[in-house]
């Protein structure tokens, strides 16, 4: 059982390597691989279309990568989206902004109420919101009837369909929310609590960090996110479909923060490899549609993967 | 209205508060009380409740979900989670739709090893690599759900169960005016309340969960335990499919779709800790049928549709746990 320390700094560097730059490295590897076999692929247009289609993904998972690095995750972010886009309706008649406002509003109550009951009543993430992930879809229903309802508010369809210089919304809200996500995470004091209470929740609480004040508004940012990325699947869509929007969506906002090298246990937000997490699960898709492989086989893929990417990305016992 | 219930088996001889009694049959019993408490108000409120026909009805759509939840108690009860059961649920009704072809036995047998199989896989990675349970079976619901769809050609061919076949009996035929599939349910909480109960498994079972290290200094073989614990929940769960298919008449691809939730509510409402190391087969038993009343209420009322459903039952959940939370707050508080 005797292993010298040579053999394990060996074996550490490369797994190290993996963990922290795997994500990139597999991106630009699907790159270069469609560039060569694939028919169309780098061009302008079709990238265009990966990335407004991954756009809304990515806002969804920077906020998981913020619950996620607190040591908690958020299920309910898929019901938060179709309770956004439920909501927007309603209010459509006051104008663009009052709609798109009050389905924010909505998502903040929903990451309010997630984060007190993990910050206040001590509830499992999981648990905490499962319920909601649960009641949520329901509850958009209930709010929309039951029904699709077209969207014929110009704002709200230019915000799905325009773009400037050729950079589509979609993509610049994105971009700009990793940018804001990654400043706050790196370089503000909100940033590096988090971090702290994530990698030991009772050593930041005896340190004096507020606990219950960041857990509760970094619920509430996902909690926004999500429903910003409602109203931007909304707007893409043309419709408020509160049964179909944003259908299993928690999984690949896990999915891509997980792949992007954060771990699980917490202490740690990875937001650039967030995004490319996401980046590579949606190439990923793509890659197999072109070559024409069936789903079921994309699906297996997927699954192999996330197993593959949170093996990697486990924390290593300090020897 | 449980007053009369033993204290816990480790009941000191020092006085017990009664708040801390009061807490203890609360947590206990709590489930059973509303299931009773609901049933009572429901029968006097809708007079078409309390038929032998509505609650045979009742009993029949819970039947499945018994199953599964069944082995959900006791993977939670390992303080793990199993996502993957849903897809698990419609892989074991189509793979039973399809071997039905060959007789009843090939029909109940594949389904069961196969989703056994997965579930012992999923079992060894999370019991050998340390891998978080729920991410692991969180890949197991997608990699299943793409199985699915491989088997069926893209969900394009359903299977159907053969008009004379055996299978369709065990899916259809009633006792005393009551589904064959709410009695194997029964039996089924019955082997699983003694195996968690009664046997140096289910011991295992509550010690790990309990605490994961201290089970391992003690000896007892964690990782088997786990991976057998993961086992289990996947052959219920493919068995229920089968079960399903089997009253259905043919697999169904799209089905048990966010099961897994309905599972994880049911279990946590009966009484069962998600943190680990507490919960039994009765609570879990309590928490489906509870579930399975809200909705018939709400199918009742009429005018309301079905969303409503999933608001009261997530709504349920919160109170539920969070009463538990203050609940072994109170008990703890001495």
């Amino acid at each position: 059982m005797t292993v010298d320390s040579a053999t394990v700094q060996r074996r550490v560097v490369p797994a190290r390597l993996v963990q922290d730059y795997g994500v990139y490295a597999a991106v630009a590897v699907l790159l270069l691989f469609n560039a060569a076999f694939t028919d169309n692929f780098m061009q302008l247009d079709n990238l265009r279309t990966q990335l407004v289609q991954v756009a809304p993904v990515v806002i969804v998972a920077l906020g998981m990568a913020l619950v996620i690095g607190t040591e908690g995750v958020d299920l309910s972010v898929g019901s938060v989206m179709a309770l956004a886009a439920a909501v927007i309706p309603l209010y459509l008649g006051f104008g663009f902004w009052p709609a798109v406002l009050m389905a924010l509003l909505a998502g903040a109550a929903a990451g309010l109420l997630n984060g007190s009951l993990v910050a206040f009543v001590g509830l499992q993430p999981i648990v905490a919101t499962l319920a909601l992930l649960v009641a949520g879809r329901g509850l958009a229903l209930v709010v929309a009837g039951g029904q699709l309802k077209q969207i014929h508010n110009a704002e709200l369809l230019g915000l799905g369909d325009d773009d400037v210089a050729g950079v589509p919304y979609l993509v610049l809200i994105a971009a700009v929310l990793a940018i804001i996500v990654g400043f706050v995470v790196h370089r503000t004091t909100y940033g590096r609590q988090l971090v702290a209470i994530g990698g030991n929740r009772s050593a930041a609480q005896l340190a004096g960090l507020p606990v219950k004040r960041v857990l509760i508004i970094t619920y509430v940012v996902s909690g926004v996110l999500a429903a910003l990325a409602g109203v931007l699947a909304t707007a893409r869509l043309t419709a408020s479909d509160p049964s179909a929007i944003g259908n299993l969506f928690e999984l690949s906002a896990i999915t891509a923060v997980v792949v992007g090298g954060t771990p699980l246990s917490g202490g740690r937000v990875r937001v650039l490899g967030t995004v490319a997490g996401a980046l590579l699960m949606q190439l990923l898709r793509a890659t197999m549609i072109k070559h024409n492989l069936s789903d079921s086989t994309a699906q297996m893929t997927q699954a192999v993967i996330i197993i593959v990417a949170v093996y990697l990305a486990r924390e290593r016992r300090t020897r | 209205m449980t007053i009369t219930s033993d204290p816990p088996v480790e009941a000191p001889t020092i006085h017990v508060a009664t708040s801390e009694r009061v807490a203890a049959l609360l947590q206990r019993h709590g489930a059973l009380a509303v299931l009773i408490l609901g049933v009572i108000v429901a029968s006097i409120v809708f007079p078409s409740f309390a038929t032998f026909d509505n609650l045979a009805g009742v009993a029949i759509q819970s039947s499945f979900l018994i199953v599964v939840a069944l082995g959900m108690a006791f993977v939670i009860i390992t303080g793990g989670i199993d996502l993957s059961v849903g897809s698990m649920f419609a892989l074991g009704g189509v793979l039973a739709a399809y071997a039905a072809k060959w007789g009843i036995l090939p029909g109940l047998l594949l389904p069961l090893a196969v989703c056994g199989v997965i579930g012992l896989a999923q079992g060894l990675i999370i019991a050998r690599t340390g891998l978080a349970p729920f991410i692991v079976t969180l890949a197991g619901l997608l990699g299943v759900r793409g199985l699915l769809l491989f088997i069926t050609g893209e969900g394009s061919n359903t299977y159907l169960v053969p008009r004379d076949s055996a299978l369709l009996d065990l899916g259809r035929g009633t006792l005393f005016g009551i589904g064959y599939p709410v009695y194997i349910a029964l039996i089924l909480c019955v082997l699983g309340a003694v195996l968690l109960q009664r046997t140096r498994y289910g011991q295992a079972v509550f010690a790990i969960g309990g605490g994961g290290d201290a089970a391992a200094l003690m000896g007892l073989p964690v990782a088997r335990i786990k991976a057998l614990t993961y086992l289990l929940s996947g052959l219920l769960a493919g068995f229920a499919g089968a079960l399903n298919a089997a009253r259905l008449g043919s697999g169904v691809t799209i089905l048990g779709v966010g099961l897994e939730l309905d599972a994880i509510s049911a279990v946590v409402i009966g009484g069962t800790l998600l943190t680990g190391g507490a919960g039994s087969i009765s609570g879990t038993l309590c928490g489906v049928l509870l579930l399975g009343v809200i909705q018939n209420v709400i199918n009742q009322i009429g005018t309301l549709t079905s969303s409503y459903q999933s608001v009261v039952s997530g709504a349920f959940l919160v109170v539920v746990v969070v009463v538990q939370t203050y609940l072994s707050r109170v008990r703890r508080l001495r």
